[in-house]
């Protein structure tokens, strides 16, 4: 019975958690955008726009829903669901931290360790594409098809390039549960350069990283390869013809999509929940370090020429942060926040990586998109898995 | 559990299957397609076969299945239109079909007398390590030759692509 009852508890903390990531990646995306163009960004609902994912959720909830004519019913309202499900389903299997022990009972933080985590997500990574071609089908219109058929064709092409990449980290981490993988990397060189899979001897898989970054660019259609939704040739691609809730569906599909990405390559490469370096060296005291500084910062902000508004919201936003710092040093809590904020930070630095490409570079053109992953991308990983796989086999 | 998890996706596998036929709609048929092909992939897992599992949802339902829609989207195919089918296909087909099972049922039961029910979770015979391990050792010549033919398959269909062009 109490195995249902923690693994209850596990799934909404980490539904919660996750859609509540969904509503401010959104947010935090278009400040880091506004930052890169110099403008402020969303300021004007609640402080710093802090409230803008909700006003945005009510204006979507509001909007007319509507079904154009000649579509196919069915099909035109499965594809948002399957998106949006298919993209929810592969965070069951990402690891947070380490086994804990809370109140006597010992559990994962994981929702479930399975022995074929890696083959699980690429499997349902490989259905997410029903979604999109699904919505550029049915909706009965050129630019959604168009849209839909480009994105069958390119999501197609880079799970290849991705497959080898990942397949490298498997010779070295020698299993297929992502918990096991993370455990592999747990060594230090020289005692304090951190053995993640970037670093890892004997080969070093820097390369499949790349591979594996820019696969997840094009597998989660975003800037420079979001050809299937381009605003300059075909209006918005495949959910062209979606308003209101449904339209949110593939918004949310997406960005879901990008967090677990992120999440997979911080697993696969990075060292999961590992620190940068050993814990002997004091590790454990960056992230209350971290906080403190961004409380100071708040407070100091407050102090100075602050506007009216933000001399009462910065305080409280440094109180806030003040309050984090202490929990990452209470004995209680720290073995489960502190390698929660070594995951977090590591996923978020990939995360702003997407933001930041999509501020700074410009759209492929199609048949670069395609001749990039065929005649560059595949090679390089075929031969990463080849030279990873044969030092792995004379000295691993 | 297993017995019901098993039946729910026995009927989900045959409802699809069913579907694919009857679908008039090509695109329809071929999610119905992924439908038999996600089904099975759950009835593998009962069997204890995880990695089989996966990789038949990563290469059929993933890339086949997705391949088939790109086609079917490329050239519009649009809905199939029913011919009126002569009254000998339900009369002689049905009858020819049950005894086509009848048969099949019989040279199974005849052959194997002593079979037990499947056993249903808990065998753990295809996780990845164990098939990899067969792949290279007991069917170490089947596994190459296959390769080989399926490299065979793309020369060709290059050849033939560029005859085409010229």
């Amino acid at each position: 019975m109490s195995f249902y009852f923690i693994a209850l508890i596990k799934i909404l903390v980490v539904i919660a958690v996750l859609l509540l990531a969904l509503l401010y990646l959104q947010w935090v995306e278009r400040k880091v955008i506004a930052h890169i163009q110099v403008r402020p960004g969303p300021y004007r609902v609640g402080p710093h726009g802090l409230l803008q994912p909700l006003a945005d959720t009510i204006k979507l909830l509001t909007k007319e829903d509507l079904l154009p004519p000649g579509a196919n019913r069915f099909l035109y309202m499965l594809a948002p669901f399957l998106a949006i499900t298919l993209s929810l389903i592969s965070i069951a299997v990402i690891p947070f931290g380490p086994i804990i022990e809370v109140a006597g009972t010992i559990t994962y933080m994981q929702i479930t360790d399975i022995s074929i985590g890696v083959l699980f997500i690429l499997a349902i990574s490989s259905l997410t594409v029903y979604g999109i071609v699904l919505a550029g089908w049915s909706s009965n219109s050129k630019y959604p098809l168009l849209g839909g058929l480009r994105a069958s064709a390119q999501m197609v092409s880079y799970e290849l390039p991705m497959g080898m990449a990942v397949a490298s980290v498997l010779l070295l981490s020698n299993s297929l549960s992502l918990r096991e993988i993370v455990d592999t990397q747990s060594n230090y060189y020289w005692g304090f350069f951190p053995a993640w899979n970037v670093f890892r001897e004997p080969f070093p898989q820097l390369i499949s990283f790349i591979i594996f970054l820019v696969a997840i660019f094009a597998e989660t259609n975003r800037i420079p390869f979001d050809l299937p939704e381009a605003e300059t040739e075909l209006v918005a691609g495949f959910h062209t013809e979606y308003s209101s809730m449904k339209f949110a569906g593939f918004f949310m599909a997406e960005y879901a999509n990008m967090i677990t990405a992120s999440a997979m390559a911080t697993t696969l490469f990075l060292g999961g929940w590992l620190p940068l370096w050993p814990e002997k060296f004091g590790s454990s005291y960056v992230p209350p370090a971290v906080f403190l500084a961004a409380s100071a910062l708040a407070f100091w902000g407050a102090l100075g020429r602050a506007r009216r508004q933000d001399r009462r919201t910065l305080p409280i936003a440094g109180a806030v942060f003040f309050l984090l710092a202490v929990m990452f040093l209470v004995h209680v809590v720290n073995f489960i926040v502190v390698p929660l904020f070594w995951f977090a930070a590591k996923t978020a630095l990939i995360l702003f990586t997407f933001m930041w490409v999509r501020g700074t570079l410009p759209r492929f053109r199609y048949d670069q998109l395609m001749g990039f992953t065929w005649k560059f991308l595949f090679p390089v990983a075929v031969v990463n898995l080849m030279i990873t796989g044969l030092l792995v086999g004379l000295i691993g | 559990m297993h017995t019901v998890l098993f039946l729910i996706f026995a009927a989900i596998a045959t409802g699809c299957g069913a579907l694919v036929v009857t679908r008039r709609q090509p695109v329809s048929s071929a999610l119905a397609l992924v439908g038999v092909m996600v089904s099975l992939a759950a009835l593998y897992l009962m069997l204890g076969g995880p990695f089989i599992a996966a990789v038949q949802i990563i290469v059929y339902a993933g890339a086949i299945v997705v391949l088939f829609i790109f086609v079917i989207m490329l050239l519009n195919a649009g809905r199939e239109r029913r011919t009126e089918g002569s009254l000998m296909a339900p009369l002689l087909g049905i009858p020819l079909l049950i005894s086509l099972v009848g048969a099949l049922s019989y040279v199974v039961w005849r052959a194997f007398p002593e079979t037990q029910m499947v056993r249903l979770g808990g065998n753990v015979v295809g996780t990845p390590a164990q098939v990899g391990r067969s792949l290279f050792t007991t069917y170490l010549l089947p596994f190459e030759i296959t390769s080989v033919l399926i490299l065979i398959a793309i020369v060709g269909a290059v050849v033939l692509a560029y005859k085409e062009l010229d």
